[in-house]
């Protein structure tokens, strides 16, 4: 089944969004943002993948040789891998903030603003 | 809203967009098919400019302006966070306990520590030969200094790690980026093109500015690892007090184990 990939990578996309809305724990909700983005990197993959293909690097084979994956799609996942683990650094700090402010974790019992 | 209501929204939400999904899927060309127009072309010019990792020459070259919009990114995240996590007026400081480690880890962990850091340099290093690039090797020799903590302790960190002068590093790594894309502009060419010789093939003077511009990442993304992680262990083993005392107390728990 050829579509199958793609498939699994709206499926862990899903997953993350499930887990988003129904969080009682921001930091949970953090991990659940991080599974979400990382159904991109599958779903990337996916898309760069070719049947026998090796990885795009040419110092050990020579060019031509051999089918390599797509180079362009894998480039992009790996800047995506280290955003996005800074961008989760930085909204765990958040949680960190949130929890000293209000004392809790739990996005239903932030709903009044305080300075 | 109730949670009964939410869960329902959630569910409509979710068969329609697993619906567009799944027709978008099967639209798609078939999973590991041979037709890669995007791969072949940069591949190709990869080849002609004497890079032999082509994900490097893709990030670094190809489309250096794109991979300069990800590392603004990063470097406004780690910004952020050393924003969020700095000492509030009611907190106040204090500088953890010794506590004494297991021989075997420490043995371990200073072994292990200057291999991860050659191994860190030689990734960044290699990035236009092999698979590797400033991306990766930053993360590992940001690892191998945090090394240091498992061994000894966190005052050892500290003293091979002032926050400071890592939060400038990774200032100057992103400003290098920048003015090697302007010296493109300067030899007469576009801003970050590759405006040096190619170099031959497979050696480590190749690929023109893609090592140049790896270095930079390199140091930029070592930095902040360490600029970000200096934050949160610094607000676990550190500070005390403020907010409510639901986390002063986590703290201390975090220092006694």
């Amino acid at each position: 089944m050829s579509v199958l990939p793609y498939l699994a990578a709206g499926w862990i996309f899903l997953v993350g969004c499930y887990g988003l809305a129904t969080s009682r724990n921001l930091i949970h909700a953090v991990g659940c943002l991080s599974v979400c983005q990382s159904s991109t990197y599958v779903l990337l993959l996916a898309v760069g993948y070719r049947r026998n293909g090796t990885a795009p690097v040419f110092s050990d084979i020579t060019p031509g040789s051999r089918p390599v994956v797509d180079p362009v799609v894998q480039a992009l996942a790996l800047t995506d891998v280290v955003v996005g683990a800074t961008v989760t650094a930085l909204l765990l700090a958040l949680v960190i903030q949130t929890a000293k402010r209000h004392g809790t974790v739990d996005p239903d019992e932030l709903s009044e603003l305080r300075g | 809203m109730s949670r009964k209501v939410r869960l329902w929204l959630l569910a409509v939400g979710s068969i329609g967009v697993a619906v567009l999904l799944a027709c978008a899927a099967f639209d798609l060309p078939g999973f590991g098919g041979t037709s890669h127009p995007y791969g072949e072309r940069a591949v190709r010019s990869a080849l002609a400019r004497h890079t032999a990792n082509v994900i490097s020459s893709v990030n670094f070259d190809q489309r250096a302006f794109d991979t300069l919009g990800e590392e603004s990114i990063l470097f406004a995240a780690v910004l952020g966070t050393v924003v969020l996590l700095r000492e509030t007026r009611d907190e106040h400081s204090e500088p953890p306990e010794t506590v004494q480690v297991d021989p075997h880890v420490r043995r371990y962990a200073l072994i292990a520590l200057p291999v991860t850091l050659l191994i860190g340099l030689y990734v960044i290093a290699h990035g236009q030969l092999s698979p590797g690039g400033g991306f990766q090797g930053g993360v590992i020799v940001a690892t191998a200094l945090h090394l240091l903590y498992i061994a000894i302790d966190y005052k050892a960190l500290e003293r091979i790690r002032p926050a400071a002068a890592y939060a400038i590093a990774d200032a100057a790594g992103e400003a290098a980026y920048v003015l090697l894309g302007t010296a493109g502009l300067l030899a007469g060419s576009a801003f970050l093109a590759n405006f040096l010789p190619y170099g031959t093939f497979n050696t480590l003077s190749s690929g023109g500015t893609v090592p140049l511009l790896n270095a930079a990442i390199g140091v930029e993304v070592a930095s902040a690892i360490v600029v970000l992680l200096a934050r949160f262990l610094d607000q676990a083993l550190e500070i005390e007090g403020g907010g409510s005392g639901e986390t002063g107390s986590q703290d201390e728990e975090a220092k006694r184990s």
